[in-house]
């Protein structure tokens, strides 16, 4: 179910998608897709990177490292795309906390 | 002719069948209902929905009608589940109860659209037509909502319920739906047959206009209020469909495949149908698809308007209702001489000293047409 107020987003925090709400690869688009009621959204790459990470186990921090390693940019501006992007997505009932 | 590249279809509208046990007077389905023994059987509904997805359709909504009357949907949401399509059921609630929607969530089913007539049981049954029908409905929102499934809940207003859109909102709230959906009636088909009785007035409107703002500022992120406006209080056109063939297939409950559910109503063209050719053929080669797709096909105001790619020139079936040309612009639009047609309607229900017919002409499945 849904979250209360979304919390002060903290790197501890585990994210996972929304029953009814998921992240599909389109093969006729070559296209990372969010799935959701009644409608769908392109992915684009970051937001793709990130979304396959969230498994509803890992935790933030995780993610944030496991991008940091993949990519070369330095860790606090992957955290800050991360956490801002995660923020909205909760926000429009994408993706939910996991206690 | 090759030259209209068409994108890929996002969204599949699935008519199983035309069966319903209500009988609401502003129903989507065309005034011809299709009668159960010309209904696509499963093995055929298999078949599509794997055309479906190949051709790049990513959800498919299984409407009917009630889809729950096809004993089959289990097995076609397991279906389209297994091809990767996200599947969303459109339906009355009247005939779910927990062991229907367990089989359904077990097939994978991924949200529910459940339609209300009005927040007033004895108002909800004069538009429906079937006694006892809210109870069923509410105990359906409570089955969703306590599996976990997202829930939508969707209601079609008109004049005889948009001043209970505040009541609607609450109830969505209360039921704990994930989404609601004011949608206000679209005349065309049995909307348009029974529009003096539907036509809100423009005081209403505006109080669900403020309704909704409040309740959206009220429920914040929580609940999503998606609002249709009535497009004949418009200036300009709705973009219909999202364009002619550009995002939207339906296909009828005997595998007509249609640009938008009203599209039988179009003359002088040949309805495809998946019985006699594939999904992709159909949607890349038909000359129903090809007929208004883009903007070669128009004429003027449209041709030379700087909205002609925003609103791909407004609805075909209500030019063709209400004009006698399906090629002709939307007549809501301001720029059309046919406006006209519009405003006659609007006056009739705005005037001083006018009462408009409050007698519908219900949709009754199976009277005959």
């Amino acid at each position: 179910m849904m979250t209360a107020p979304s919390p002060t987003l903290s790197e501890d925090l585990v994210p996972a998608f929304a029953r009814g709400t998921r992240l599909q690869h389109d093969r006729v688009r070559d296209q990372w897709i969010v799935q959701a009621p009644e409608r769908a959204f392109l992915a684009d790459p970051i937001a793709a990177e990130i979304l396959r990470r969230v498994d509803g186990a890992t935790s933030l921090e995780a993610i944030i490292n496991s991008l940091a390693g993949a990519f070369s940019a330095p860790r606090e501006v992957i955290a800050g795309d991360v956490l801002a992007m995660v923020a909205s997505l909760a926000e429009r009932q994408v993706l939910i906390w996991k206690a | 002719m090759e030259g209209m590249t068409a994108p890929p279809p996002m969204s599949l509208l699935a008519e199983l069948t035309h069966r319903c046990p209500l009988q609401c007077p502003y129903c989507s389905n065309p005034l011809a209902l299709e009668p159960k023994n010309n209904e696509l059987s499963t093995e055929e509904w298999l078949r599509v929905l794997d055309e479906a997805a190949a051709l790049g359709i990513l959800q498919v909504h299984f409407s009917g009608g009630e889809p729950m009357a096809r004993k089959d949907l289990p097995e076609l949401v397991r279906h389209a589940a297994r091809a990767g399509l996200y599947s969303n059921l459109i339906t009355s609630g009247v005939l779910m109860d927990r062991d229907s929607l367990a089989r359904l969530a077990d097939a994978g089913l991924d949200h529910v659209q459940l339609s209300f007539q009005d927040a007033d049981p004895k108002q909800a049954e004069i538009i429906g037509g079937m006694k006892g029908a809210q109870p069923r409905k509410i105990e359906a929102a409570r089955l969703v909502v306590e599996d976990g499934m997202p829930l939508t809940l969707n209601f079609v207003i008109h004049r005889l319920n948009a001043d209970r859109v505040p009541a609607m909102l609450d109830m969505a709230e209360e039921l704990g739906a994930r989404r609601v959906e004011i949608a206000h009636t679209q005349y065309y088909g049995w909307g348009l047959k029974n529009r003096a009785a539907l036509l809100p007035t423009r005081h209403q409107l505006e109080a669900t206009e403020k309704a909704v703002a409040e309740a959206r500022e009220r429920f914040g992120s929580r609940l999503a209020i998606d609002f249709v406006t009535p497009d004949y209080y418009a200036d300009e056109p709705k973009p219909c469909m999202g364009g002619w063939g550009q995002r939207f297939l339906n296909i009828t409950p005997s595998g007509r495949v249609l640009p938008c559910h009203a599209a039988e109503t179009i003359p002088g063209v040949a309805f495809p149908t998946v019985r006699e050719a594939s999904l992709k053929d159909i949607w890349e080669n038909s000359k129903l698809f090809q007929m208004f797709r883009g903007v070669d096909w128009m004429p003027e105001p449209c041709r030379s308007c700087d909205r002609k790619e925003i609103d791909w020139g407004g609805c075909r079936c209500q030019a063709l209702a209400l004009t006698g040309r399906a090629d002709a612009a939307d007549p809501v639009c301001r720029r059309s001489s046919d406006r006209g047609v519009v405003d006659a309607a609007l006056s009739e229900i705005n005037g001083t000293d006018s009462r408009a017919s409050e007698t519908f002409v219900y949709r009754r499945y199976g009277s005959g047409e």
